[in-house]
């Protein structure tokens, strides 16, 4: 399990530089995977099938964008289905997830988002989410406590530790999730909103998924000392994580929404990861070096939760054959949806009634049952 | 009733509502027991607690984005800019986040941003600028630029009861310049224009300080020639109003502040021109400050910033049309 670095602990040295392409770190020892001792076999019954069901809709996507069904691109996180589902899967219902990105549908699958809205989403249909004046990954479900990311990044952590000081200032017992990647360590509003969440110890945690690109940028283009050594300079505690391993990614939220939630501040957590497919559907990322590609392959978060899930008994196959099932039926009601209203386009740019409040999400996981927490 | 400067009456709204919405809250640089630069959050602190009147880092991203957060909460964030000008550096925040929220995912942002704009004190560049045209073109924030005492008062409190985040223009040189008869307790005033100064040959519209301008302007005149329009709100913009006061004088001068290119007045313009065209007697003119940064020299600032004198000579013009 990861343990936390203080942020008043001295600051480890910066590690040699990545090679043009490659995360920072080395791909993760696949027999080294850490084990949460706070989940229950249902509890990672459900973190695999919100695996599976992720891998399963994004691939899904993928078609439907080149069958022309889905306009614009479409953004996928092959490769980083742990961090979002993980980390999201460590929240309690009145949490907020401020944002889930482009890599992190996972996060919406384990709040509740249905899956045929997901799907009319995507498709510019008519849709409860966005109405199509969204798309792709561009999506909240305020129902659920998500807020919609932007793609200015990294500025929905700012919006984070907002929504954490109000929970802070009401005294109410909540936190604020916030992804983002390495890439939007680089703005100023990365730097803002840690120096802001440090010296207020806003109940926030940030994710960093650092997979090693900004687009096509490698690290070594965008920064000298990574995210979570940089964390110690704003006196924000941080941790780094095996991303592609589910229940690392959940123990670390855990531990750091929990600390949170003690009043002790924030917590970045650094999940390294690699991103399997290019930024979108429109990027084959020949800039990447194949055989980087290839060493992270054995490390798949869903081949090797599939293999640990398997070795305790679990039938990894009924999970993948219901959710193939679902997400069939789901895709087919979806293409039934029809395009929106003309008149939505100039509709609701102001709210004209009571402001909407933000719900709770999904999260009947066990370790937030009393018996649990006592 | 009682008797207040622009600048009291933006303290007595902020008070008065705080102490009547617990969810309303302060926050900027140096707003706490300093006041604000301008002592606009004067006494505030004392009274409400370091929560409520907060001092936050200097970063105004982070303070337009964490009020969107806080909104997005439940409560009612009253952000300052300590200068207009610097809220070029939150600019992202408000116009990506704060304002594409509601129509993007249905959630709405109720937060009023305070900005201190406008010269005449020889501000200089990054201290006295009009940036009121930047918010009109982003969709998504009401934009209200008070003129009196009674109005900044009034539009305030509405705005802190508005679903919507609402850029609030509060012009530096009318917070001392501008005393008035305030109304006590809740006072709200709709975001709507209104005739200051009633007149049948000639429509000034004007908004904020040149309001004032355009009101001296006028008295040069026999009394019933001119009329003053005051804006008073720019997001939404009274259209009704403008063209119901044109329809009736047939000649329109507008006048603002900020640099002339697609100015509010230049939307003012235009909409004169599309909807009202058949009623004129005479060209549509405008006045405003050319497209230069606002120099900090009081003879050069004095030079590009319309006065009265311009205004009147404008109005002269279009009168003898």
């Amino acid at each position: 399990m990861a343990t936390l670095t203080r942020a008043e602990s001295p600051t480890p040295a910066a590690g040699p530089r990545p090679k043009a392409g490659a995360p920072d770190a080395a791909a993760p020892d696949a027999e080294a995977a850490a084990s949460d001792p706070a989940l229950t076999p249902d509890d990672r019954l459900a973190l695999y099938r919100f695996l599976v069901q992720m891998r399963a809709i994004e691939e899904r996507g993928v078609a439907l964008y080149k069958q022309g069904k889905v306009p614009g691109s479409f953004y996928d996180g092959r490769g980083q289905e742990a961090i979002s589902v993980g980390a999201t899967f460590a929240l309690g219902p009145d949490d907020v997830v401020c944002s889930p990105l482009i890599r992190d549908l996972g996060a919406h699958l384990v709040r509740g988002t249905d899956v045929t809205e997901i799907l009319r989403h995507y498709m510019g249909r008519q849709n409860a989410l966005s109405h199509g004046r969204e798309g792709n990954v561009h999506f909240g479900d305020r129902a659920r406590g998500v807020v919609g990311m932007v793609s200015m990044l990294p500025d929905m952590m700012v919006v984070a530790v907002g929504l954490a000081m109000a929970f802070r200032m009401r005294g109410e017992r909540r936190v604020a999730l916030s992804f983002f990647g390495d890439g939007a360590t680089s703005r100023g509003d990365w730097h803002e909103a840690m120096n802001w969440a440090g010296v207020r110890k806003e109940p926030v945690v940030f994710v960093c998924e650092n997979n090693g690109l900004a687009y096509s940028t490698p690290s070594d283009r965008q920064f000298v000392v990574g995210p979570a050594e940089r964390a110690a300079g704003y006196g924000v505690a941080s941790t780094t994580v095996d991303g592609n391993d589910v229940e690392a990614v959940h123990a670390a939220v855990h531990a750091a929404r929990l600390r949170a939630l003690a009043g002790d501040g924030p917590t970045l957590v650094e999940a390294r990861t690699m991103r399997m497919h290019g930024h979108g559907a429109h990027d084959d990322q020949r800039y990447v070096d194949p055989e980087l590609l290839a060493s992270w392959t054995p490390k798949d978060p869903l081949t090797r939760y599939d293999a640990r899930l398997t070795e305790q008994g679990v039938d990894t196959a009924a999970v993948r054959e219901r959710v193939a099932a679902e997400l069939e039926q789901a895709v087919t009601v979806a293409l039934t949806a029809p395009l929106p209203d003309p008149a939505v386009a100039t509709s609701d740019v102001f709210c004209a009634g009571e402001p909407a409040t933000l719900g709770r999400g999904d999260a009947p996981w066990s370790f937030h049952s009393p018996e649990a927490a006592a | 009733m009682s008797t207040m400067t622009y600048l009291q009456a933006i303290t007595d709204g902020l008070r008065t509502e705080m102490r009547q919405d617990e969810r309303v809250f302060v926050l900027g640089e140096d707003v706490g027991a300093f006041g604000g630069a301008f002592k606009a959050t004067a006494g505030l602190y004392d009274e409400f607690g370091a929560d409520r009147v907060q001092d936050t880092p200097i970063a105004e991203s982070a303070i337009i984005g964490a009020s969107v957060g806080a909104a997005l909460a439940g409560l009612r964030p009253v952000a300052e800019m300590q200068f207009s000008d610097f809220v070029a550096c939150g600019f992202d925040q408000l116009v990506n986040v704060a304002g594409k929220m509601h129509y993007r995912t249905g959630l709405a942002v109720p937060m009023v941003l305070r900005l201190p704009t406008g010269g005449g004190f020889a501000g200089g560049p990054f201290h006295s600028q009009n940036p009121e045209a930047w918010f009109m073109h982003a969709p998504g924030l009401k934009v209200v630029a008070p003129s009196t005492p009674a109005d900044a008062k009034g539009l305030l409190m509405s705005a802190l009861r508005d679903p919507n985040p609402v850029c609030f223009l509060e012009h530096k040189n009318l917070y001392r310049r501008q005393k008035g008869e305030v109304p006590e307790g809740t006072h709200l005033e709709p975001f709507e224009a209104r005739v200051v100064r009633a007149g049948e040959e000639l429509t000034i519209v004007a908004y904020g300080a040149m309001v004032h301008a355009a009101l001296a302007a006028a008295d040069t005149f026999e009394p019933g020639r001119v009329e003053v329009l005051d804006l008073r709100s720019l997001v939404p913009l009274d259209e009704e109003a403008i063209l119901a006061s044109v329809r009736r004088t047939s000649k329109v001068l507008i006048v603002d502040e900020a640099n002339e290119t697609c100015a509010a007045g230049a939307q003012v313009a235009a909409l004169v021109a599309d909807r009202a065209f058949s009623d004129l007697d005479g060209p549509v003119r405008r006045i405003a400050t050319p497209d230069v940064p606002i120099p900090f020299s009081p003879t050069l600032e004095a030079s590009v910033l319309p006065t009265p004198d311009r205004i009147a000579e404008a109005a002269r013009e279009l009168l003898a049309y």
